[in-house]
């Protein structure tokens, strides 16, 4: 189903959880909601939900196909919902709470017993659990209970799944696999899918879009490859995976950091003014020699050789410290030592001007 | 709790705390019992089983049990509706609601008394209109469920916000996303998970309204037979000197407060379970 929040606030007594923000998603589509506690992500996904109601403002407006739906109640917006807690009842088994939703249905449209019950197994089947149909879910570890709260979810036949932090409350481990899960269950039933996040690589690996949001406004809606890749603003970039700043200035179109001009960093800007530099540790090169005239001088800090990378901390002459990680093959090549002078290349720097980036 | 910590108590003072505390318990609760049976079968159990049979006895009973009977079922009502709102919305005054459940047993219950008799009384405020219509509450047995209702009205709302409190709202959102309405989510959702909490909440508060002295007394008139419950029937048999009476029928509320008691243990285990169970939710 294809969901349009057209200039959505909302404001509570002291701040804003979000500031006219505006979304479109496609049928189909598997969209993370992504930022930090506070952002405004779980709020928009209530509004969303029609657990809260946004502000009442001119040009303000959620719709469901093509339809307004701000005022219609939670029936009527047919979701599934899953919480971050699971929101289990407690008091049914689990085969009770996936066939809760067709219980409830007024007489005219319910299913019949059977119907029901087929249903059931056939969810319980999907989500692998169907020898525990009788337990309470106090009795299941938290991994089987999100699943039970899945396939509860997705018993009545929802236009929109949305998840609220569903993976928050699990081991790594476990929210690794419900991931892929997750992944798999939306190729098989392609459901539009809204996935509340404060996990990048959750995000990055479940995701058809990411919408990154902070302070109650979205920051950068595209694929995982153009967030991560092309990020908009400062935030992004911080945001999504580890990053280093380096702090700059701009001096006849091109950006300095210390002395050192980047290559290839043609920018629009008035001298002086000053420029914040991204480049995530992969993009760093290091060099024995000076490689080229925009190498920056800098020792080795620290080395962290255990993991499928090799992570190297250095200090530069500026006084930034910068994570570079190197392939094992080319730690060996260089075979540095603690307190080595070295130098470093900037390859694809995300620049950004600070009076653009607040 | 089960003395197996290296830096426990010494020997001797668990030991004094004890025979203290035992001691305590006997003068202060044990003996009082056992002379409220011992005086009470005194001259044996014939004269027992008449005390608590004779006419205006069975009409305390009686009418403590229609007390009860009465405001019992509408606190369980009141209460609940009143910690559904306090809980699961947000809206403003919820502070000042909670305080005013409180109030019944922040007031002695004399007062409380005193205020329906200045309310409803002859004198009262709406006493000519009352009278006029030949409504009589003061001294008759309107009164009498008015000002145990009024006693009684923190105990349920007490129990059930904080259990509640604990386990949140989502069930209830998860109930109505799924297209439960109202009506279903409180009855298949939300009463099976506080049921343990509103019968503890009903048991209290049913032992209180039959055990109300205080502000039953300044509204009955103590009229024989008629406005009397049984703690008033108590009262009224120990004044006349009639010993064997009066504790009879307190055997008859000791009766009541042991088997409360029985039931609240009870209670109170199923219902720290179901605390628990809400806790563990949260945190797993």
């Amino acid at each position: 189903m294809k969901i349009e929040v057209k200039n959505v606030s909302k404001r509570f007594e002291s701040y804003t959880a979000l500031d006219r923000v505006s979304l479109s998603i496609e049928e189909g589509e598997l969209i993370a909601l992504l930022g930090p506690s506070g952002s405004g992500k779980t709020t928009l996904l209530r509004i969303l939900a029609g657990l809260e109601l946004p502000d009442d403002e001119p040009g303000s407006a959620v719709l469901f196909e093509g339809r307004e739906v701000t005022a219609s109640d939670p029936v009527e917006r047919r979701v599934g919902f899953v919480f971050q807690h699971y929101a289990l009842f407690r008091n049914m088994t689990v085969g009770e709470n996936i066939a809760f939703g067709l219980e409830v249905r007024p007489k005219d449209r319910r299913p019949t017993k059977e119907k029901i019950q087929e249903r059931v197994r056939e969810l319980l089947q999907l989500i692998q659990l169907e020898p525990l149909a009788n337990r309470y879910p106090s009795q299941l570890s938290g991994g089987q209970r999100q699943r039970v709260a899945l396939a509860r979810a997705l018993a009545i036949e929802p236009r929109v799944l949305l998840l609220d932090e569903p993976f928050g409350a699990l081991d790594a481990k476990v929210r690794k696999q419900l991931r892929q899960e997750l992944r798999q269950l939306h190729e098989r039933i392609p459901v539009t899918t809204i996935l509340v996040t404060h996990d990048q690589d959750e995000a990055l690996e479940v995701a058809d879009r990411i919408v990154v949001m902070n302070h109650a406004k979205i920051e950068q809606i595209g694929t995982p490859t153009e967030v991560f890749e092309h990020p908009a603003s400062p935030f992004v970039a911080d945001f999504l995976g580890n990053v280093n700043l380096f702090r700059g200035r701009v001096e006849g179109g091109k950006a300095f950091i210390g002395k050192i001009a980047l290559e290839g960093s043609a920018i629009e800007g008035p001298d002086g003014q000053s420029a914040q530099i991204f480049v995530r540790p992969h993009q760093l090169e290091i060099h024995r020699e000076p490689h080229s005239a925009s190498a920056i001088r800098a020792h080795v800090e620290r080395v962290q050789a255990a993991g499928s990378v090799v992570r190297v901390q250095l200090l530069t002459e500026t006084s930034e410290e910068v994570t570079v990680e190197l392939t094992h093959d080319r730690y060996r090549e260089l075979a540095i030592q603690l307190k080595d002078e070295v130098f470093v290349n900037l390859r694809d720097a995300r620049i950004f001007l600070e009076d653009f980036s607040i | 709790m089960n003395g197996k910590h290296k830096a426990s108590e010494p020997k001797w003072v668990k030991s004094t705390l004890t025979v203290v505390a035992l001691g305590f318990l006997t003068l202060m609760l044990f003996l009082p019992l056992l002379a409220v049976f011992a005086e009470g079968l005194r001259k044996g159990l014939a004269a027992y089983f008449a005390s608590l049979t004779e006419p205006a006895a069975l009409s305390a009973i009686k009418l403590t049990l229609i007390a009860a009977g009465i405001a019992v079922p509408l606190n369980m009502v009141f209460g609940v509706m009143a910690a559904w709102a306090i809980t699961k919305f947000k809206f403003r005054g919820k502070s000042l609601l909670v305080s005013l459940i409180d109030l019944p047993l922040a007031v002695s219950p004399v007062i409380s008394g005193l205020v329906y008799v200045l309310l409803f009384g002859f004198q009262g405020w709406l006493g000519p209109w009352l009278s006029s219509h030949r409504l009589q509450v003061i001294f008759a047995v309107p009164g009498i469920v008015l000002a145990t209702v009024f006693v009684t009205f923190p105990f349920v709302a007490k129990e059930l916000i904080p259990l509640m409190q604990e386990q949140g709202t989502e069930e209830e959102e998860a109930a109505i996303l799924m297209g439960a309405s109202g009506w279903q989510t409180f009855w298949r959702v939300t009463l099976p998970n506080i049921r343990w909490g509103l019968l503890y909440g009903v048991i209290l508060s049913n032992a209180r309204a039959m055990g109300e002295f205080g502000a039953v007394s300044v509204v009955s008139g103590h009229i024989r037979g008629k406005t009397n419950t049984m703690p008033l029937h108590v009262e009224i048999l120990y004044n006349e000197y009639n010993f064997v009476g009066a504790f009879a029928v307190a055997s008859l509320l000791a009766i009541l407060a042991l088997v409360t008691l029985a039931i609240k243990s009870v209670l109170e285990w199923k219902l720290r379970n179901d605390m628990r169970k809400a806790a563990l939710e949260v945190v797993s």
